[in-house]
């Protein structure tokens, strides 16, 4: 089982919250795509001939592609790699950019799930975090991919924002329920380093953000969609049974999986390695026919850490016998131990073989994941 | 021996002793070009990062002049205050001194105390103005200043420059005709300092010394004169940039001693070594023991580690003869050390050796000088810990140790300083021009007002050109008082400090917002307060942290999220709980940056 993640490193705008690596003039957006479908072909050995079961297009805004460059993407990717019969294949979309014609190329093409970046549907949230699109656009374009045929669709919401009150964050949630959208992914806004909202907020153009009013939405949030009938099986995603998303759950499981275009990351068991985040760099090394990455080999501590890390984020949890079968008894014993306050305090629970965190630990998941670390 | 000389570099911080000795070790090739860096004996990292010198280094030279070969011996001392004892010790091993002044900046107050050192041993002064190739450079002036303090003539000034090599050969001919060679008997019984020590995991103790007479060999059975203890030189050697080893070594050298021994308390600096079987009548002179200034706790981050804290301690003193440390304990760190450092500086560089060359990070208490304090019984206590401190009740009074400063600046900055002083609870006590531009100003002076941040401040008020060098004068009444920190309402001893009563409060207000910085928000609400006696004086509270933003975490968010939770469990590890609160190592020390 593996995966491939394509980055598309443009946007029309940039979100004052985002720290994703994109470029906002698209002069270098054919060379790019030139340059994808050659590296597409550079690493066809990566994933050593393993099944690839989904393809997701992130960014930047992969909706910004037209209908022939996601052909020439799928044509090189057929070429070159072995692809399931049945794989779950991901377009991230921006709500501005879906307009009939574009939904129609999409829907010729062999994406089958769509993932749109909303955010909010309230017209001041989408202003203060400097989006493309307005309040409009976002409901709208739920109903026309919807009625074009995309039944396996996720929205992003986000929370915490200053403007946004718990009223306004269930009228958001309610939208999404109202729509019987399959997926969601909420994020409490957080505040990137280097980022235009973190300079506003540093120079007291912005408030800062208030963790209470974080914490109680993420509360309100993960009640709201236990009514509605959601699992909540990561951190910041629900989905209605039957509909999680097979390619990010492989980056919770350690799968494989092989990224491509600038900034891209990808993974085999004992190491991850990234492309470099600039275009023109990206475009001119592709063409001398050299992937320009970075390659970081995980020590065995580094790789149970990162075990831990992602398998605490998910209903899942942690497989102790795969701590036990690839860290060994030692390890195992200690993990053991060291989640006994944990479990004490009704954040953690250890069953059948699992240890995972509840609903009140996973507000805590990374101070938690952090406190379980071996260094 | 006629052909030895034994000479250090002395001068005011920064007036370039390093860079100089770079030349000279370039012009009589000791060290390679290859080998050769800017302040090549600067070898520690800490040196090399701050670009300073924290040890004085020793480095045997060989010099050919016409058809006769000289053997020098030059040791490199910081210009530090804090560090003015290993300049002491580099002096009672040596006949001259080269005494470098900034030509940009002239005589300093450090250029005045380290001659005055170097005249109470009888050593040769060599003056030197250094760095002539400055465009600021005012050689006629500095040239006076020297003349008027040492009274030398004007030609026996050399003009030379670290950086080009400028009066590199004047300083040789200087070192050869000037300077004299080492006295001594080398058929007289053994006689040598040990002036600087060090430990190495390898080979154990090794003690640098001076033969003032006889000498020593690889094998011969000797004898530390005031510990009594006895031993085999394993070897024993010369110091180059390696050590090199000898058969001998003979009277008037500079040399190294390894005898195997592996516990630093079996060997002291000053002692003098000797020659079991032939021992000499007397021991040299050794050190006066150094009066520490700045007293402070420091603990194990892991209570554990206390025995291995106690043992790198022991090594620490090796290399740092200034270091004092004796146990003690604190409600809330438990078992540590009590020690005693020449100023701030000092205790940085030592909880940063501590840290770096034996992986030990401790907690360092709030320092504070020395204080009597006497009690209505009529019993006197001395105050190195707060926790000393009897109920006030049974205090009749508690008096500081002060210092005479001694401030050389501009003009200009005379008003700026004077308020710093004022400020200080300081006085003046003379002022007198050195020339139009140059004015020393001289001041008593609370020592415990002058150990935190007062010379940051005098830099700053005077743009960096003046200098300061202080020496204590005694004990005088005070009205002190101890100020409580309170956590959670328990008292953490260790953040207790003696301060003055009219900025008490002050002190109380910033300290609790400095911590309330630096102590994370926890699962519950955290009261800081400080209070004297049960007075409570500040207060601050952290709200209780609920939410740590638990992030998204995608394919390309992993090894930056791995990356920043694993620090973020290192930087927990850097805590001590002190009650149900978790206490980070900086907050100990938050009473160094209140002004920040
Ligand atoms: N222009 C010029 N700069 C010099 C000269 N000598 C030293 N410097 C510079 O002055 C600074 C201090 O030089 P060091 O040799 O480290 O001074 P130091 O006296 O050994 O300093 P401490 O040991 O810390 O007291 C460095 O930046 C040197 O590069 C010189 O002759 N000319
Ligand atoms: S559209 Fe997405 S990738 Fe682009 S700036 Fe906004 S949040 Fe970032
Ligand atoms: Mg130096």
């Amino acid at each position: 089982m593996a995966g491939i993640y394509i980055h598309i490193p443009f946007c029309k705008q940039a979100c004052h919250y985002c720290n994703f690596f994109f470029s906002t003039s698209l002069k270098l957006k054919n060379d790019l795509i030139s340059a994808l479908i050659l590296e597409i072909e550079l690493q066809k050995n990566f994933l050593s001939g393993e099944m690839v079961e989904t393809i997701y297009f992130g960014g930047g805004t992969p909706s910004l592609l037209s209908e022939k460059d996601l052909d020439e993407i799928f044509n090189q990717i057929q070429k070159h790699f072995t692809i399931s019969s049945d794989p779950e294949i991901t377009l991230e979309a921006n709500p501005d950019d879906l307009n009939a014609d574009n939904i129609s190329i999409l829907k010729n093409s062999p994406v089958n799930r769509l993932s749109i970046g909303i955010q909010s549907f309230h017209e001041a949230d989408l202003k203060y975090m400097n989006r493309a699109h307005n309040a409009i656009e976002a409901s709208d374009c739920i109903e026309k991919v919807q009625s074009a045929g995309f039944e396996n669709l996720n929205i992003d919401l986000i929370y915490g924002t200053p403007g946004l009150s718990d009223e306004l964050w269930l009228e958001n949630l309610n939208k999404f329920h109202e729509n019987k959208i399959t997926h969601l992914s909420a994020y409490a806004l957080t505040v990137e380093e280097s980022t235009a909202l973190d300079h506003f907020i540093k120079t007291g153009k912005s408030q800062a953000l208030n963790d209470e009013q974080a914490r109680s939405q993420m509360i309100l949030l993960m009640d709201f969609m236990r009514h509605s009938g959601y699992e909540h099986y990561e951190v910041s995603n629900f989905a209605l049974p039957g509909k999680r998303s097979r390619h990010n759950s492989s980056y919770w499981k350690g799968a494989a999986y092989l990224g491509l275009g600038p900034a891209a990351h990808s993974h085999q068991s004992n190491f991850r390695q990234w492309n470099i985040a600039n275009n023109a760099k990206y475009i001119q090394s592709i063409k001398t026919g050299k992937v320009p990455m970075e390659r970081e080999i995980l020590s065995e501590i580094q790789q149970y850490n990162e075990f831990l890390m992602v398998s605490l984020r998910t209903v899942w949890g942690i497989d102790l016998k795969i701590i036990e079968e690839r860290f060994g008894k030692e390890k195992l014993e200690d993990l053991l131990l060291n989640s006994i306050p944990f479990q004490n305090s009704g954040k953690m629970i250890q069953n059948q073989g699992v240890l995972k965190l509840n609903p009140t630990g996973m507000l805590e998941a990374d101070r938690i994941t952090a406190e379980l670390f071996l260094d | 021996m006629k052909n030895y000389r034994n000479f250090c570099i002395i001068a005011h911080i920064d007036h370039g002793k390093s860079t100089l000795a770079d030349r000279l070790l370039e012009s009589t090739k000791t060290v390679s070009s290859r080998d050769l860096q800017e302040q090549t004996l600067d070898n520690m990292d800490l040196e090399r990062e701050r670009g300073i010198t924290i040890k004085s280094h020793a480095i045997q030279m060989d010099f050919e002049h016409g058809k006769d070969k000289y053997v020098f011996n030059l040791i490199d001392t910081p210009g530090h205050v804090d560090f003015s004892y290993e300049v002491s010790r580099s002096i009672a091993a040596c006949e001259g001194a080269l005494l470098l002044v900034d030509a940009t900046q002239g005589i300093q107050a450090q250029t005045i105390s380290n001659l005055y050192l170097a005249m109470d041993h009888d050593l040769e002064i060599i003056p030197i103005i250094n760095k002539v190739d400055m465009d600021g450079a005012m050689i006629e002036e500095v040239a006076d200043q020297i003349i008027d303090l040492i009274g030398v003539n004007r030609e026996d000034i050399i003009e030379a420059s670290g950086k080009t090599g400028v009066g590199v050969d004047l300083i040789f001919d200087a070192i050869i005709n000037r300077i004299p060679c080492p006295k001594g008997d080398p058929e007289e019984p053994l006689q040598a300092l040990i002036f600087d020590s060090m430990f190495n995991s390898y080979r154990g103790v090794i003690a640098y010394f001076r033969i003032f007479n006889g000498k020593i060999k690889k094998g011969d059975k000797i004898k530390f004169v005031n510990t009594g203890n006895e031993y085999f030189a394993d070897e024993v050697g010369i110091l180059r940039m390696d050590m090199e080893p000898r058969a001998t070594v003979g009277a008037g050298d500079v040399g190294y001693l390894i005898t195997g021994i592996k516990e630093s308390q079996m060997i002291k600096v000053g002692d003098t070594i000797t020659i079991k079987e032939n021992p000499c009548e007397q021991a040299i002179d050794g050190f006066e023991d150094v009066k520490p200034m700045v007293f402070a706790g420091l603990y194990p981050i892991d209570s554990d580690d206390f025995e291995d804290l106690r043992e790198s301690l022991g090594k620490l003193q090796l290399n740092d003869a200034s270091l004092t440390y004796e146990p003690e304990t604190s409600l809330a760190l438990g078992f540590g050390f009590r020690c005693g450092f020449l100023g701030m500086l000092h205790l940085e560089i030592v909880q940063e050796r501590l840290d770096r060359e034996f992986d030990m990070a401790v907690i360092t208490t709030v320092p504070q000088v020395s204080y009597d304090c006497f009690t209505t019984r009529k019993e006197h206590i001395v105050i190195h810990t707060p926790s000393d401190l009897p109920d006030p009740s049974m205090i009749e009074r508690i008096e500081e140790p002060y210092i005479k400063a001694q401030i050389i600046s501009k003009p200009e900055f005379t008003g700026g300083i004077m308020s710093l002083c004022i400020d200080k609870r300081g006085f003046l006590t003379n002022q007198v021009y050195l020339s139009e531009t140059r004015v020393e100003l001289s001041f008593e002076i609370p020592l415990a007002e002058i150990v935190f941040d007062f010379y940051d401040k005098l830099k700053s008020i005077s743009k960096g050109y003046a200098s300061f060098d202080y020496h204590i004068i005694g004990m005088r009444p005070g009205k002190l008082v101890k100020l409580d920190i309170l956590l959670n309402g328990e008292k953490v001893d260790a953040l207790s400090a003696m301060i003055h009563r009219d900025k008490a409060e002050s002190f109380g207000r910033k300290m609790c917002k400095k911590l309330r910085e630096l102590i994370n928000r926890q699962q519950f609400v955290i009261a800081i307060q400080a209070a004297i006696g049960s007075k409570i004086v500040a207060r601050e509270t952290i709200s209780a942290f609920r939410k740590d933003v638990t992030a998204k975490c995608y394919g390309g968010d992993i090894s930056r999220k791995r990356k920043l939770l694993e620090k973020q469990k290192k930087g927990k590890k850097r805590m001590r709980q002190v009650g149900n609160v978790e206490v980070p190592q900086q907050a100990f020390l938050a009473v160094l940056k209140l002004d920040d």
